[in-house]
């Protein structure tokens, strides 16, 4: 123990910055990691400790949250998933959670409340779900329980939608099941007819297996397969023929050809090429389902907004949910709280930062009677604020009312199954068809023969597989590469674009923005003071960079302010005369400070009465990597960008994008997503990257909307995928890999077309056998399947994505 | 020859078994988790109102 220099917390494993907060030999790095410990301890549950070294949580926020919202009656029939009266069940997202620990925790919470009878956590998706007895707890007391353990649950209004995706996932396994049975079974039964065994004890029992067959495909038939039929018809009353009606086609030929077999002629039927196929199929689909469970793509702005507000009433504080914000209304906002709904400042000033609408991050100087708008997160101390419109009318939640979020817009981009399948549905059909009249004229039953026989060897079983095999593998490889998109889709989308759109803050620079340092002699106070009064004058980002750099207070008067673009700022301050900009702008000599390095940084210069006293130099922190791919994508793409901000950093990225007219500033939210519309209907296939809610119409309008986030378990807008920022630098190789994907598929489908064409070249004689069939399905389809999987990987570990 | 029917009826039946099993796996959630449930497995049991386990568990983590 001696050579340990350093206390480490006991509870989560911080450096203690002292030694006060202790209890017997154990150390603390604050209050609320002791008072977890206590808990923990006082509650028996000190086995915690013993499942992961330091696996608590540190509790940063101390302040107590006033939960008193969670008593409204509204709001809590909205958070409930279901109660009796007396047991109630709540699902609460924990992002917090991290550890088998936090399982182990958050399994125990009955040890801490006793009305607490049920807790169980699901540790991919991050929530916890709560069975708790009425009378003697509330959904308040469990959140305040959460809340002190350090696992405060998100709480937002957001509808559920993962119990619907459950049940489709639920049922996708009782088809899979059945078919998977099924085909087993009948297989087994076709063997006499496999080994073409022929003696008379075996065609004695050939009625029976028919029989036992029957039975057993019939559920294959009626209900595994019925989600293709559906989505066939669906395609056809849309006149679209995608892939699944040659599907369904295939498998309605199959089983009545079967029946017909089997009753009529006395043969044995292809029930066991229906359940195979259908089985393989569903395996396909199983393959391509994959879905990133902790993950969102379709949330709105109610996710990042408060369900609560504090409200001023009779001069007290309490708390509502946010629906029931009126216009009018005094509300109390908190530090790092967001506004709600478009206000009006009532309190001296305040500082916002309206990162979530604009994305520039530097908050922003509001003064009494100004309007805030809703998104703005306050900074600093409780301010208090007067409502002008309602939360979903304000200025960026009117986002939400465009037609974008209407309904689930289809992209105009179609799959290349789908465009396949219409011109192949079309010449299997001519083929089946000529075939029957061919030989309708000389034997009609031959003729029927080979006109369902085309149309079973050319069920697209193969065809079909091919897709989701390769782009589920691909998705595969761009999860672990931290790129995580909603579906399969996605990729095909990708290798169409046509224009990337950025945007600029927190997109292709980093999040922790410019850095910031002065470079000359020491400053006085006086000058310091001089240097602020001038940039608050100013809304440049510079500007607003200097100025949040100096935390000195000035209130001085200034005269002849002038700001001339391109060069700087000047004014006369308390008798002297303060220039702020360029390096010529600042001197009249010709002797100009010597900077070292300008590429990478702006410089910004001030002058004092016609004296340089030196220069701030701000570097841009540009994402790793940002110059290579764009200089990888400027052929192949139109690149464009769409900044929040003014045009202060115009030069810097000139560098980049060499073309100005594709640099667009000032963009709010809505001239973001009409930007998009605009390229749109110059047909061109837009991608869109970017964060943050000011983002989230044109990530919705884009064709393939990307998401980059810092930490995947964040909010990140509505989207099509989700990437990690530290992966930015791979957007070349998933867009290149996404072409791979593409050349996969159709070498596939070469591939299948070959076994078709086999297929066909018997099929079309009328002497398709049973057995020929039972093979030939199978071995296509898991061809197929272990080409594009081989083929994926191999080029996967190629372009080093894997 | 009537012993094959015997034997496909009896393998129907432990297949149908098996089935049942698959699909009564899948409706009372076993594919909702498939990660969880192998962290829980390694935790001591303790049921609620329990206390007689002692606090051997800190001395546990001195390794």
């Amino acid at each position: 123990m001696a050579s340990e220099s350093k206390r480490i917390c006991y509870h989560c494993g911080l450096e203690c910055p002292s030694d006060d907060i202790k209890i017997n030999d154990k150390y603390f790095c604050c209050n609320g990691c002791k008072t977890v410990y206590e808990m923990l301890e006082a509650n028996d549950l000190c086995n915690y400790y013993s499942i992961d070294e330091t696996p608590g949580i540190t509790k940063i926020n101390e302040i107590k949250r006033n939960f008193d919202f969670l008593d409204d009656p509204d709001l809590k029939k909205k958070l409930i998933d279901f109660t009796n009266g007396k047991v109630t069940t709540v699902t609460f997202d924990i992002p917090q959670m991290h550890c088998s620990s936090c399982v182990w925790i958050l399994e125990n919470l009955y040890s801490f409340n006793e009305g607490i009878t049920f807790s169980e956590v699901d540790f991919l998706k991050k929530t916890l779900s709560v069975k708790f007895i009425e009378e003697k707890t509330s959904i308040r007391n469990i959140v305040e329980l959460l809340d002190s353990l350090g696992y405060m649950p998100n709480l937002n209004l957001e509808e559920r939608k993962e119990d619907k995706i459950k049940d489709e996932y639920k049922k996708l396994y009782y088809k899979i099941g059945i078919a998977g049975f099924s085909f087993g079974n009948v297989m087994l039964l076709s063997f006499p007819e496999y080994l073409s065994i022929t003696d008379e004890v075996t065609l004695g029992m050939q009625s029976t297996f028919n029989w036992i067959s029957i039975f057993l495909s019939l559920p294959v038939f009626l209900y595994s397969a019925s989600e293709y039929y559906i989505s066939a018809f669906k395609g056809l009353k849309n006149k679209i023929v995608n892939i699944d009606v040659p599907i369904t086609l295939g498998i309605f030929v199959l089983f009545f050809r079967s029946m017909y077999e089997i009753f009529i002629v006395g043969g044995v039927g292809y029930l066991d090429s229906m359940t195979a196929l259908v089985f393989l199929l569903l395996t396909g689909k199983i393959f391509q389902n994959k879905t990133y469970d902790a993950m969102n793509f379709e949330r709105n702005y109610k996710s990042y907004f408060p369900i609560a507000v504090t409200i001023m009433k009779d001069g007290k504080e309490t708390t509502i949910p946010v629906d029931k914000l009126e216009v009018g209304q005094r509300i109390v906002v908190k530090n790092n709280e967001l506004i709600p709904a478009d206000a009006i400042l009532i309190s001296e000033n305040a500082h916002i930062d309206y990162s979530f609408v604009t994305g520039e991050s530097q908050p922003v100087e509001v003064i009494n009677g100004d309007m805030i708008y809703a998104g703005g997160k306050e900074i600093g101390e409780a301010i208090e604020v007067e409502t002008v419109k309602e939360v979903s009318q304000s200025y960026l939640t009117q986002l939400w009312n465009s037609k974008a979020f209407d309904k689930k817009h289809e992209s105009k981009i179609d799959t290349t199954v789908n465009f396949v399948s219409k011109y192949f549905t079309a010449i299997i059909l001519i083929i089946s068809t000529s075939a029957f009249v061919y030989w309708a004229s000389t034997d009609l039953e031959l003729a029927f023969n080979a006109f369902t026989a085309v149309l079973i060897i050319a069920c697209p079983c193969a065809l079909a597989l091919s897709t989701p095999f390769t782009l589920g593998n691909t998705q595969r490889i761009f999860g672990r590469n931290k790129f995580y998109i909603k579906n399969t889709d996605v990729i095909e989308k990708l290798s169409k674009i046509s224009s990337i759109v950025f945007d600029k803050t927190g997109t292709i620079t980093e999040t922790t923005g410019a850095s910031i340092q002065f470079v000359g002699e020491n400053l006085s106070q006086e000058d310091q003071c001089l240097i602020k009064t001038l940039v608050r004058n100013s809304s440049h980002p510079l500007s607003l960079k200097i100025a949040s750099l100096l935390k000195i207070q000035s209130k001085m008067k200034i005269e002849k302010y002038e700001e001339i673009s391109g060069k700087g700022i000047s004014g006369i301050i308390d008798n002297h005369l303060v220039k702020i900009g360029s390096n010529s702008f600042t001197s009249d000599q010709a002797l100009n400070i010597k900077v070292d390095d300008q590429n990478i940084s702006t410089n910004v210069f001030i002058s004092i009465d016609g004296k340089q006293l030196g220069y701030y130099k701000v570097t841009n922190l540009y994402r790793k990597g940002l110059k290579e791919i764009i200089d990888s994508l400027k052929s192949r793409y139109k690149l464009f960008i769409l900044s929040g901000d003014n045009d202060g950093e115009k030069n810097n990225l000139m560098e980049f994008f060499p073309d100005e007219k594709h640099l667009c500033f000032n963009q709010s939210p809505h001239d973001k997503l009409h930007f998009i519309d605009k390229l749109q209907d110059q047909n061109e296939k837009v991608l869109m990257i970017g964060d943050g809610l000011n983002d989230a119409g044109a990530l919705t309008k884009s064709d393939v909307g990307i998401s980059i986030s810092e930490d995947i378990n964040n909010f990140s807008p509505a989207c099509d995928g989700v990437l990690d920022a530290k992966s930015f630098k791979y957007l070349k190789d998933f867009i290149n890999f996404s072409f791979t994907s593409k050349k996969i598929i159709i070498i596939s489908f070469i591939i299948s077309f070959f076994y078709n064409l086999i297929g066909i070249g018997i099929a079309v004689q009328g002497t398709l056998s049973p057995v020929i069939s039972a093979i030939l399905m199978p071995i296509s389809s898991i061809s197929i399947v272990v080409f594009t999987t081989f083929a994926t990987n191999i080029m996967a570990k190629k372009r080093r994505l894997m | 020859m009537s012993v094959m029917l015997v034997l496909i009826g009896f393998s129907l039946t432990v297949a149908i078994g098996f089935l049942i099993a698959f699909l009564w796996a899948v409706k009372s959630g076993q594919y909702d988790d498939k990660y969880t449930p192998s962290v829980r497995m390694l935790f001591d049991d303790k049921k609620p109102g329990n206390t007689s386990s002692t606090n051997h568990n800190n001395l546990n983590r001195s390794n």
